[in-house]
């Protein structure tokens, strides 16, 4: 296993580079990195629909969330591989398909985290900030969202370690990631999967998992400030759409 | 200066107003109270249509309140709020929690909203915490800088209810103090409110709700000395007892 690691080791972080395109583990992180900050604002966006006091956008939204949900990510990324190039005219790197697909998929769950944690705010929140005057989209832009992401830090966290490990299936299209690496260096060797495949398991375990001992750190800074700032009993569930206008 | 007209609000099938008639002139200070359920929050909440209304008519001011061509957000810019949870916003010190709305609704430069935030703070008795968060401070405290803000839109007319129901006893005193002086200060008042003290000090006049109507509109003096409907009687019986 070490000779494994010593002699395929660069191959399994970083892919050909510095003399081919970056791969390996690197790129498993950049494509996630790119998912995560990518899909934020389609999430944010998925959750304000959500909860919109207008019926056909909510619909619309429930509709796209509901579809993704019930859809692997292999197939829409599939979908992505084939449909992308029709959409857009040119033939996108695997990279980029992934990195897509990978949007359209954590968009909704992200997206369903960030509504969870709007509905979850005090009603009193939303009745404050209107009454005083404020529309609607100033309480969502300066009371409702900013304390909802930041409760929602947490699971954010750790919807990053689904992506993480999604992005092993970028392989299957030719995105020369970590799993691709493992891959090709098993179709090198031939006779010794089993150690190939455990240091690749070994990987992305010890990734992911200190990214959930992250996240709970995250969480229980969360909650600390959380239980000193929250004085105020939390009364029934709320919604930014009930208050009329 | 705020006017209720046959007003009525139904959940579903059950009515929780009642042809609600009654005036509140300017400068005066209204006390609400009745039992729990009696539909108070209810009818202090359509007053700046936080709650909608199924029939008749509330007038604030020159406006209808339920005028759907009326912007609604001119109208709550204009009607102080106070809640019984204080509702501040976590995340911005108390200094903010004041000059929010003013730089976001009415466009104050920064400077100028932090300068009256301050003043505000002071009135309330809280210049000091201005840079606090809200869990930083005390209930009576959460309270006065919910009073605060609520005055940072220089509104007209002040709603409260039951600013003091959800703090230590000890606390009530400094609530109802800044309350007093609002009302000296000429500022029109609807209060929810079971502070029987405060209500005799202060109001002008005391309506009794019950099950969705006013049943007694009075002086406080005559409200708490000789209630005269049954439901009144009983109600001022059993404050009498705590
Ligand atoms: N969203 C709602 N849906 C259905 N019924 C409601 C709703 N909100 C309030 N009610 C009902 O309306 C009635 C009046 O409620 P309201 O909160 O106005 O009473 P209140 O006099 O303020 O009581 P309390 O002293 O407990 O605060 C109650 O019977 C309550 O159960
Ligand atoms: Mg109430």
């Amino acid at each position: 296993m070490t000779e494994i690691l010593s002699q395929y080791g660069l191959l399994l972080l970083v892919g050909q580079f510095p003399d081919g395109p970056i791969g390996g583990l690197a790129l498993t992180l950049l494509m996630s990195v790119a998912a995560l900050l990518l899909a934020f604002p389609v999430a944010v966006a998925v959750a304000i629909a959500r909860t919109s006091p207008i019926p056909a956008i909510r619909r619309a939204a429930a509709f796209y969330v509901t579809a993704v949900r019930g859809i692997p990510l292999l197939l829409i990324i599939f979908w992505a591989f084939f449909v992308l190039p029709l959409v857009t005219g040119v033939t996108s790197s695997p990279e980029i398909t992934v990195i897509c697909a990978l949007v359209v998929y954590e968009g909704a769950y992200l997206g369903e985290a960030i509504r969870a944690a709007l509905e979850a705010l005090p009603k009193g929140q939303t009745d404050a900030s209107r009454s005083l005057g404020m529309s609607y989209t100033a309480t969502l832009r300066k009371v409702i969202l900013p304390q909802a992401l930041f409760n929602c830090l947490p699971s954010m966290m750790n919807q990053f370690v689904l992506i993480v490990k999604n992005t092993s299936l970028a392989y299957i299209i030719g995105a020369q990631e970590v799993t691709f690496s493992a891959n090709s260096i098993n179709a090198q060797l031939l006779t010794r999967p089993f150690e190939v495949y455990f240091i690749l398991a070994a990987i992305y375990f010890i990734l992911c998992y200190s990214l959930s001992r992250l996240s709970r750190v995250v969480e229980n800074r969360v909650l600390r400030k959380r239980s000193r700032v929250t004085n105020q009993p939390i009364t029934e569930t709320p919604s930014l759409a009930r208050v009329p206008s | 200066m705020i006017e209720f007209i046959n007003v009525s609000k139904w959940y579903g099938s059950h009515r929780v107003l009642h042809d609600v008639n009654g005036r509140v002139e300017r400068g005066e200070v209204v006390v609400i109270c009745g039992p729990s359920g009696s539909g108070k929050s209810t009818l202090i909440r359509t007053v700046n249509r936080l709650e909608s209304i199924n029939n008749g008519q509330i007038i604030v001011g020159e406006t209808d309140v339920n005028d759907r061509k009326k912007s609604v957000n001119r109208l709550r810019s204009g009607i102080g709020f106070v809640f019984q949870q204080f509702n501040l916003f976590p995340h911005l010190s108390a200094k903010d929690n004041v000059a929010l709305a003013p730089i976001t609704v009415r466009g104050l430069k920064k400077g100028e909203a932090y300068d009256r935030a301050l003043e505000l703070l002071d009135k309330v008795g809280l210049k000091s915490k201005a840079d606090a968060f809200p869990g930083q401070l005390s209930g009576g405290q959460q309270q006065r800088v919910a009073i605060a803000r609520a005055l940072a839109m220089n509104p007209p007319v002040m709603l409260f209810d039951e600013p003091t129901s959800a703090l230590d006893p000890e606390m009530v005193g400094e609530v109802l103090q800044v309350m007093k002086q609002l009302a000296s200060d000429g500022m029109t008042m609807i209060c929810v409110t079971h502070e029987m003290g405060f209500a005799r000090d202060v109001a002008n006049r005391v309506w009794f709700i019950a099950d969705g109507e006013v049943l007694e509109s009075t002086t406080p003096s005559e409200f708490f000395a000789t209630p005269r409907h049954p439901r009144a009687q009983k109600f001022v019986a059993d404050i009498r007892a705590h």
